[in-house]
């Protein structure tokens, strides 16, 4: 990106000035070096998103910000109802809720250097990964229902987890005003076998030590110490996320104009949150976030089955579960006016500081857990919330590393074989049914995620408090 | 003229091209650019045959929805596809059928599975010379 385009308003926040159709200005946080790694379609797409009706404050970029769909994947954006605001199935991208949760295990790496074979191969056979794979129980038509009702709380009252989990997860385990009516019975049909399935592509599962705590009171809040083993799985609402993405971006880009919409990108289509498309999508996207919720509840049942029989007696309670790709309704104030927006996180995490409302008593003092994947070769980080009055992009941060290589060019520079061999040799297990998509996913493929934590902890976004490494790692 | 596919490049994601001297050629040739981002086409036997219908009122949509139609089929029946007729009429009704068969882990080494056809780089035009591009970005 030209960084001539952009006024720099400190050494991590650069401000795209409003020009043209603008309504606000757009805001990127990151480093100097990240900002002028990023495409000029990020400048291009923060600027669009920045013209839609009702937006609020500024569109924002993460530091992991790269060119999406319409909205830049590490995009936030906000609008308000009462001023014509708008709801974007390319805001939230085909993967309703994707996510990241980390278990505890109560293991230390010495606990199962020697067996770490053992556990990748069990992990691999227990949690379906991959193109084709189905789940081991199939919904039918109540149960799909009631499972985008419930979310993971739908997932526990069928005896998938605890109770307890319910309460380390985003809006409790269940996202209120969720309509499976709104759901297509297409959608409902794709993810019919797909229950408990890790999918393909940045999807993975990883037991991962904890390499470095950087906060010892928040490492001690959140219960990491170094040597530590937890377990990190990050996947989304499958086939009917994709399917509602699907089907409600035909729909919006067709129906744009007869809302007045003027899309500067016909991928930004979006329709008024208070028209039938907007609130249809809200309900359908609302079970989306349950399916994901659901998917990765039933993914850590089946986690902590491997677990207890490899290690009797082990329990993997939740750290957290987190959602980034989202637009939920929340409270926060603008020029001093508190106001109920509509949050898009697209490719970015929220990250509610201490004494945030809407966050379990756990976190209360202490603020989120915020959990950003890296890749099978270099690490993954957990942060907390930052907020209070120096709340930024509305209380988010980023979500990952971001792929600096495209597939095609991975596929031509690396062999799937001789990456499992070199993380083997440096004692991280891989399993996966591609050798072609362990090519794909090459560590050097994506950013350094290290680079992108630490802009977000400099820019104020969250703050930086421990280093995970992978020790396995099963990828679809 | 040549009828081919292609991929051309897009930051996390895959473009897929497909060239050919009708609109149903390129789209043809599409979908198997479209199982080439998660196998090779020559890996696929064409042992089992799918109906695929749609229609849409502008070419450009008509691309995303066979896609996005191709997409679905392969996701609920576990399937990859490597050979397609389509034929479009007038009205942009599109019909069509895909070999293919259920996927094989071992022998097509799958890398990803294809979330849906988007309408980022999204063009379907009729040169001056006359052949046909269908090009879009799938989301992996």
């Amino acid at each position: 990106m030209d960084l001539s385009l952009l006024s720099r308003r400190s050494d991590h926040e650069w401000v795209i000035e409003p020009h043209g159709r603008m309504r606000v200005p757009g805001i990127l946080y990151a480093s100097e070096a990240l900002v002028a790694d990023m495409d000029h379609k990020v400048y291009e797409q923060v600027a669009n998103v920045a013209m839609l009706p009702g937006i609020e404050g500024a569109s924002y970029a993460m530091p992991d910000a790269h060119w999406g769909y319409g909205f830049p994947i590490g995009g936030v954006a906000a609008f308000d109802p009462d001023r014509g605001g708008v709801i974007s199935a390319g805001g939230v991208g085909f993967d309703i809720s994707c996510g990241v949760r980390t278990l505890y295990t109560g293991l230390k790496l010495r606990d199962i250097e020697t067996r770490k074979v053992d556990v990748a191969n069990a992990l691999a056979r227990a949690v379906p990964a991959g193109v084709g794979s189905e789940g081991q129980i199939s919904l039918d038509d109540v149960e799909m229902d009631a499972m985008l009702s419930g979310g993971a709380r739908w997932a526990v009252e069928r005896g998938y987890g605890t109770v307890a989990d319910l309460e380390r997860i985003e809006e409790h385990g269940c996202m209120a005003g969720a309509e499976p009516a709104e759901v297509s019975p297409q959608a409902k049909r794709r993810q019919r076998d797909e229950m408990g399935t890790l999918g393909s592509g940045n999807h993975y599962l990883e037991v991962q030590r904890v390499a470095a705590v950087f906060d010892r009171a928040i490492g001690e809040a959140f219960q990491l110490r170094e040597g530590d083993l937890v377990v990190t799985i990050h996947c989304g609402s499958r086939g009917l996320g994709h399917q509602i993405g699907t089907e409600f971006l035909r729909r919006m880009a067709i129906e744009a104009a007869s809302h007045g919409i003027e899309l500067p990108d016909r991928e930004l289509a979006c329709a008024p949150i208070r028209s039938e498309l907007g609130r249809a999508y809200l309900g359908a996207m609302r079970a989306g976030i349950n399916c994901a919720l659901a998917n990765r509840q039933i993914i850590t049942a089946l986690v902590r089955d491997v677990f207890a029989k490899l290690f009797p007696g082990s329990a993997l309670p939740l750290l957290y579960d987190v959602s980034h790709n989202t637009c939920k309704l929340e409270r926060h104030v603008v020029d001093g006016e508190e106001k109920r927006l509509f949050v898009h996180r697209k490719g970015a995490t929220r990250a509610f500081g201490p004494g945030h409302p809407e966050l379990p008593a756990v976190w209360k003092d202490v603020g989120q857990p915020v959990l950003i994947g890296g890749t099978m070769g270099t690490a993954s980080y957990v942060l907390a919330g930052t907020g209070g009055k120096g709340e930024r992009a509305f209380g988010s941060a980023c979500h990952g590393a971001g792929r600096s290589m495209s597939r095609s060019e991975a596929l031509r520079r690396f062999k799937g074989r001789q990456i499992a061999d070199d993380l083997a040799d440096r004692g991280i297990i891989i399993r996966s049914p591609s050798s072609r998509g362990i090519a794909e996913e090459a560590p050097a493929a994506y950013k350094d995620v290290t680079r992108v934590v630490d802009a977000a902890d400099a820019a104020g976004l969250s703050r930086k408090v421990a280093r995970l490494e992978p020790v396995v790692c099963i990828k679809g | 003229m040549e009828s081919r596919w292609e991929h051309f490049e897009h930051g996390a994601d895959i473009g897929v091209r497909g060239t050919g001297p009708t609109l149903a050629a390129a789209f043809q040739q599409a979908a198997l650019a479209l199982t080439a981002v998660v196998t090779d086409p020559a890996l696929v036997r064409p042992e089992t045959s799918v109906p695929i219908a749609c229609e849409a009122p502008t070419d450009d949509i008509l691309f995303v929805d066979w896609l996005n139609a191709l997409v679905y089929e392969m996701a609920t029946r576990r399937m990859l596809f490597a050979r397609f007729t389509v034929a479009i009429d007038a009205n942009r009704h599109l019909q069509a059928t895909a070999w293919g068969e259920r996927v094989d882990p071992r022998r097509h080494e799958p890398a990803v599975e294809v979330k849906g056809a988007t309408q980022t780089a999204l063009r379907v035009v009729q040169d001056a010379a006359g052949p046909w591009t269908a090009e879009c970005v799938v989301d992996v």
